[in-house]
């Protein structure tokens, strides 16, 4: 069975709180040159039809308002 | 007959029992569970607050998909009055009967406070016995209520007058784009809000500035 990998982002533009606290905090553990730090989420599954997926994060695991998504099927990026 | 007012209640609501209370004031309420399909042939819908399903995935995702969430969103079709009140508000918009999204707090805390909120606009099923620019002080308590929508939604639903509640100036306490603290849909039947109108009822906890939406709902019922 396909083994599909989906990153999915804030779209560009929009503030991530997540982001900005990461970056923050950073300079504290003496990294300075740390900047644009946007955090998403990885969603691993293994699916029967990996046609399906693009279907699936639309209606689900990703709100296309606000997110965009990449999906991977066994290590190679699929148009999304 | 009496109004009759449902409230849908999801794994993780906490805020059914004010939702009901609140209803109560202008008819009859009553609980309705999330894995009905009937709605018991009730008049209108609040959409609770709460943490419907942990919020697991994004707020409001999967309350969106569950069985009474089919049924609200045909009653909404159909002209139906709905109410979503904060995960209300969340659910209503990963639903699609609301427009734009809620994104988490631009500062990341959760905020408790009482907020002033400005109506712009009277002409919803919800708004309809206020008075237009009419302050409300009602509280608000939430992580993620930051409404947002891609800049064409947003001009789009400002120039058809959508935009229902503000912050009232210097309020914005979430980064809510355009000081936007609820909206309504094109039929205008269809409002969320993030603050708790139904938290502001009783003069015992300070204000009863929300009676003015279940109000409006009466008003409506009374006069068709």
């Amino acid at each position: 069975m396909p083994h599909v990998r989906i990153l999915i982002r804030p779209k560009a533009g929009i503030l991530d709180p997540q982001g900005t606290a990461v970056e923050q905090a950073l300079p504290q553990l003496g990294f300075e040159g740390v900047s644009n730090v946007r955090i998403g989420r990885l969603v691993e599954l293994d699916a029967a039809d990996a046609t399906e997926v693009a279907a699936i994060c639309d209606q689900l695991l990703a709100n296309p308002l606000i997110e965009d998504y990449e999906i991977q099927v066994d290590g190679a990026a699929l148009a999304s | 007959m009496p109004l009759r007012i449902g409230v849908p209640q999801f794994p993780g609501s906490c805020d059914e029992v004010d939702a009901l209370l609140a209803a109560g004031h202008v008819g009859d309420a009553e609980l309705l569970w999330h894995r009905d399909r009937d709605l018991k042939g009730v008049d209108a819908i609040v959409v609770p607050g709460g943490f419907s399903y942990g919020d697991y995935l994004r707020a409001g995702a999967i309350a969106g998909l569950s069985p009474v969430m089919d049924a609200i969103a045909a009653f909404a079709k159909d002209g139906g009055p709905v109410l979503g009140i904060c995960n209300g508000f969340q659910v209503l918009c990963a639903a699609g009967l609301l427009p734009g999204a809620l994104l988490q707090n631009a500062d990341r805390r959760f905020v408790l406070r009482q907020v002033e909120l400005s109506v712009e606009t009277t002409d919803t099923d919800w708004t309809s016995a206020a008075e237009p620019g009419q302050l409300l002080s009602i509280p608000a308590k939430h992580q993620s209520g930051r409404w947002w929508a891609p800049s064409e939604l947003h001009a789009e639903i400002a120039d058809q007058e959508q935009i229902v509640f503000r912050y009232a100036a210097g309020g914005n306490f979430n980064g809510s784009l355009d000081d936007v603290a609820g909206v309504c849909n094109e039929g205008r039947n269809v409002v969320g809000l993030m603050p708790h109108p139904e938290h502001a009822v009783d003069p015992l906890t300070g204000s009863t500035d929300g009676l003015v939406l279940f109000r409006s709902l009466l008003q409506g019922a009374t006069n068709v």
